[in-house]
């Protein structure tokens, strides 16, 4: 995709998350590893419960105790961060990682006007004066496609539409130019008109900018629009990971494919859908060895026992004993 | 013959500030039209789609539809009785056994403090008929087992608890069946499930359904006839394969355009102008004219009629 891989912006290597509980050490994420170069969006995806915001959280360094990461490296720009200090991640956050949530009521303050926050914002990264961050924000609304920017920036959180109010959380994260943003469900709350706008605008910016992107999602539609690599999670781990058209036109994991053709769309004209049997293990009840032996039609006995299987089983692609493959159906 | 007739049916609802505020501020009374002359026919064992983004009004017809709310004007028909017709109670006993709803939130709709059997039995024992043996029967039919009626509703995830709604849904025998947005809480292989079992309760029992959701590959995977909604109004009816074939209002084929897909990877999407007007203030003429590519003076003067196109129905000046 001509992304720079060998300088990425955002590396984890096995990153885990452990949760102490009563009931015994939960890792609702369990040895993460991946890299996303300047200007690349990759999408995350996986139901609720795969650890894909624990993912995103673990590397703004918003953890909730009693979670925290009990191993693995994440480095940004090639320094490490998992070690910095609360004090020092403060400050990293908003200047160089930015994030966008799904409801962008709670990233507003709704007593603060749209311009203060996005003048405190700038401030506080920048060394600019009172005008001069004013102008600055003026321009990031305006960037952002909110008509009137001028006049708009005096207004209220809740004078706004909730596609505005995603567009000024964009504005207000992209007004510190991070390098990298997390955006964890960004459209979920959306209709689709305003979802397309979002996403539209999303991926001009990045491209634009050069910023990696870390796109969480459970659509899928939003990552085939979106992405440019795509990271499938299944109970904490990585199942699959690649270029978009490749996992999505011949995915391998069959956790992914089942996915993939569970959705209406896939099964366009068919009376019923393809359904994966079952629902994803909990995290106090996972299996020996692979997670998704219990649903998948094509599990073996070395699938159910030993150590789960890394990426590494299918060489960095897949992580399965059996990945599906595709060449062998067709030739 | 149509199992559910709705004839014109609208809804508004007083917004105004107290009597106070409006003397002191010199303000009228403000009403927000959230439904606003809806027509359409459910023909018995059919199912009947309505999309529409949020705020376009489809949660107030289901609404209005299981007597939840009583509608400003028109009429809902239900196997030929009309829910808010106070003159017959026996025919509306009648049809309160006839008609149930699926709601969106499967968290929300279970009452957390009462087993799972005395949930699913609660519309039989409220007009005093026989439970015995009724939860765990339904428990079956839907994919859970028997054993399952003497737990607590936290003891599940949210595709088996939608699937116990289902069983709730199911005992009182209806006939018609409103789905609320029944699978937009749930993850997408949970909703294969969910659907799938919805399509098979509706042959083996010959159920009816209302089928109410944002998105359109589910309404188009589960619906005969589809009316799109848009600030509560129908603006295009048609056959399911039709609609989405040959969609004619401009709005519907804007909803289909941006409509994320799977099979087109890296699409550029034509980003859609503008975002859905004020319900309170609704423009006079065409709610989509200032949207509207193919937008004329006409449109925001006068309102387009509900017309008839092929087997399309089009509230446009202007389709073809």
């Amino acid at each position: 995709m001509g992304h720079d891989l060998a300088n990425p912006v955002l590396s984890l290597r096995d990153l885990t998350v452990e949760i102490k509980t009563r009931r015994g050490l939960l890792k609702p994420v369990d040895g993460v590893s991946f890299d996303i170069a300047p200007g690349e969006i990759l999408g995350i995806v996986g139901e609720s419960g795969a650890g894909k915001s624990m993912t995103g959280n673990a590397v703004i360094g918003l953890l909730d105790p009693p979670a925290r990461i009990a191993g693995g490296e994440v480095r940004l720009a090639g320094q490490r961060i998992d070690t910095l200090s609360s004090e020092e991640m403060r400050r990293l956050r908003g200047k160089q990682i930015g994030m966008i949530f799904q409801d962008p009521l709670t990233s507003l303050n709704p007593l603060l006007r749209i311009g203060d926050q996005l003048t405190e914002t700038i401030r506080t990264h920048l060394d600019l004066g009172a005008n001069a961050a004013r102008e600055r924000a003026i321009a990031a609304l305006d960037e952002v496609g909110i008509p009137a920017a001028e006049e708009r920036i005096n207004s209220y959180p809740h004078e706004f539409s909730g596609g505005m109010r995603q567009r000024a959380v964009i504005a207000l994260t992209l007004c510190a130019e991070p390098s990298l943003v997390i955006a964890d469900e960004p459209t979920t709350a959306l209709d689709v008109s305003v979802q397309a706008q979002i996403i539209a605008l999303l991926k001009r910016l990045c491209r634009q900018r050069g910023v990696a992107v870390m796109l969480i999602t459970h659509d899928i539609g939003v990552i085939a629009e979106a992405a440019d690599r795509i990271a499938v999670m299944y109970a904490g781990r990585m199942a699959e990971i690649g270029d978009v058209a490749e996992v999505l036109r011949r995915p391998r994991h069959p956790y992914a494919d089942g996915l993939l053709s569970s959705t209406p769309a896939a099964s366009a004209g068919q009376a019923r859908l393809r359904q994966i049997p079952g629902a994803m293990p909990r995290l106090t009840a996972l299996p020996e060895g692979c997670a998704f032996a219990a649903r998948c039609e094509r599990a073996q006995d070395r699938c159910r026992q030993g150590a789960a299987p890394r990426l590494e089983a299918d060489n960095g692609r897949t992580a399965c004993w059996f990945p599906i493959q595709h060449g062998e159906v067709e030739a | 013959m149509s199992y559910v007739t709705v004839k014109d049916l609208s809804r508004r609802f007083d917004v105004s500030k107290p009597w106070l505020n409006r003397v002191i501020e010199r303000r009228k009374k403000a009403f927000l039209t959230a439904v606003d002359d809806v027509s359409f026919e459910i023909p018995e064992k059919g199912v009947y789609g309505l999309v529409g983004e949020s705020g376009s009004g489809k949660s107030t017809i289901g609404r209005m539809l299981v007597g939840l709310l009583p509608p400003s004007e028109g009429s809902v028909q239900i196997g030929g009785i009309d829910p808010f017709d106070q003159h017959d109670p026996d025919a509306q006993a009648h049809l309160r056994s006839d008609v149930q709803m699926i709601f969106q939130d499967p968290y929300a709709s279970l009452n957390p403090r009462w087993r799972v059997r005395d949930i699913i039995v609660e519309p039989v024992v409220a007009r005093g008929g026989e439970t015995r043996g009724l939860a765990e029967q339904l428990l079956e039919q839907v994919g859970l087992s028997a054993e399952d009626a003497a737990k607590f509703p936290h003891e599940f995830s949210g595709g088996q608890r939608q699937r116990i709604c289902i069983a709730r849904a199911l005992s009182s025998r209806p006939k018609l069946i409103v789905c609320d947005e029944p699978t937009s809480a749930l993850d997408v292989s949970v909703q294969a499930q969910v659907l799938n079992l919805m399509s098979d309760l509706r042959e083996e029992l010959g159920l009816t359904y209302l089928f109410i959701s944002h998105d359109l590959t589910v309404v188009r995977h589960m619906c005969d006839r589809i009316g799109v909604l848009y600030l509560g109004r129908i603006v295009e009816e048609a056959d399911s394969e039709q609609l989405f074939a040959a969609p004619k209002h401009p709005y519907t084929q804007m909803l289909l355009e941006v409509a994320p897909r799977i099979d087109e990877i890296g699409r550029e999407v034509p980003e859609p102008v503008g975002e859905i007007p004020d319900p309170i203030n609704r423009p006079p003429g065409c709610a989509y004219a200032q949207r509207c590519p193919i937008a004329q003076p006409i449109c925001s003067s006068q309102r387009p009629e509900f017309r008839k196109l092929g087997g399309t129905s089009v509230a446009c000046h202007f389709a073809d």
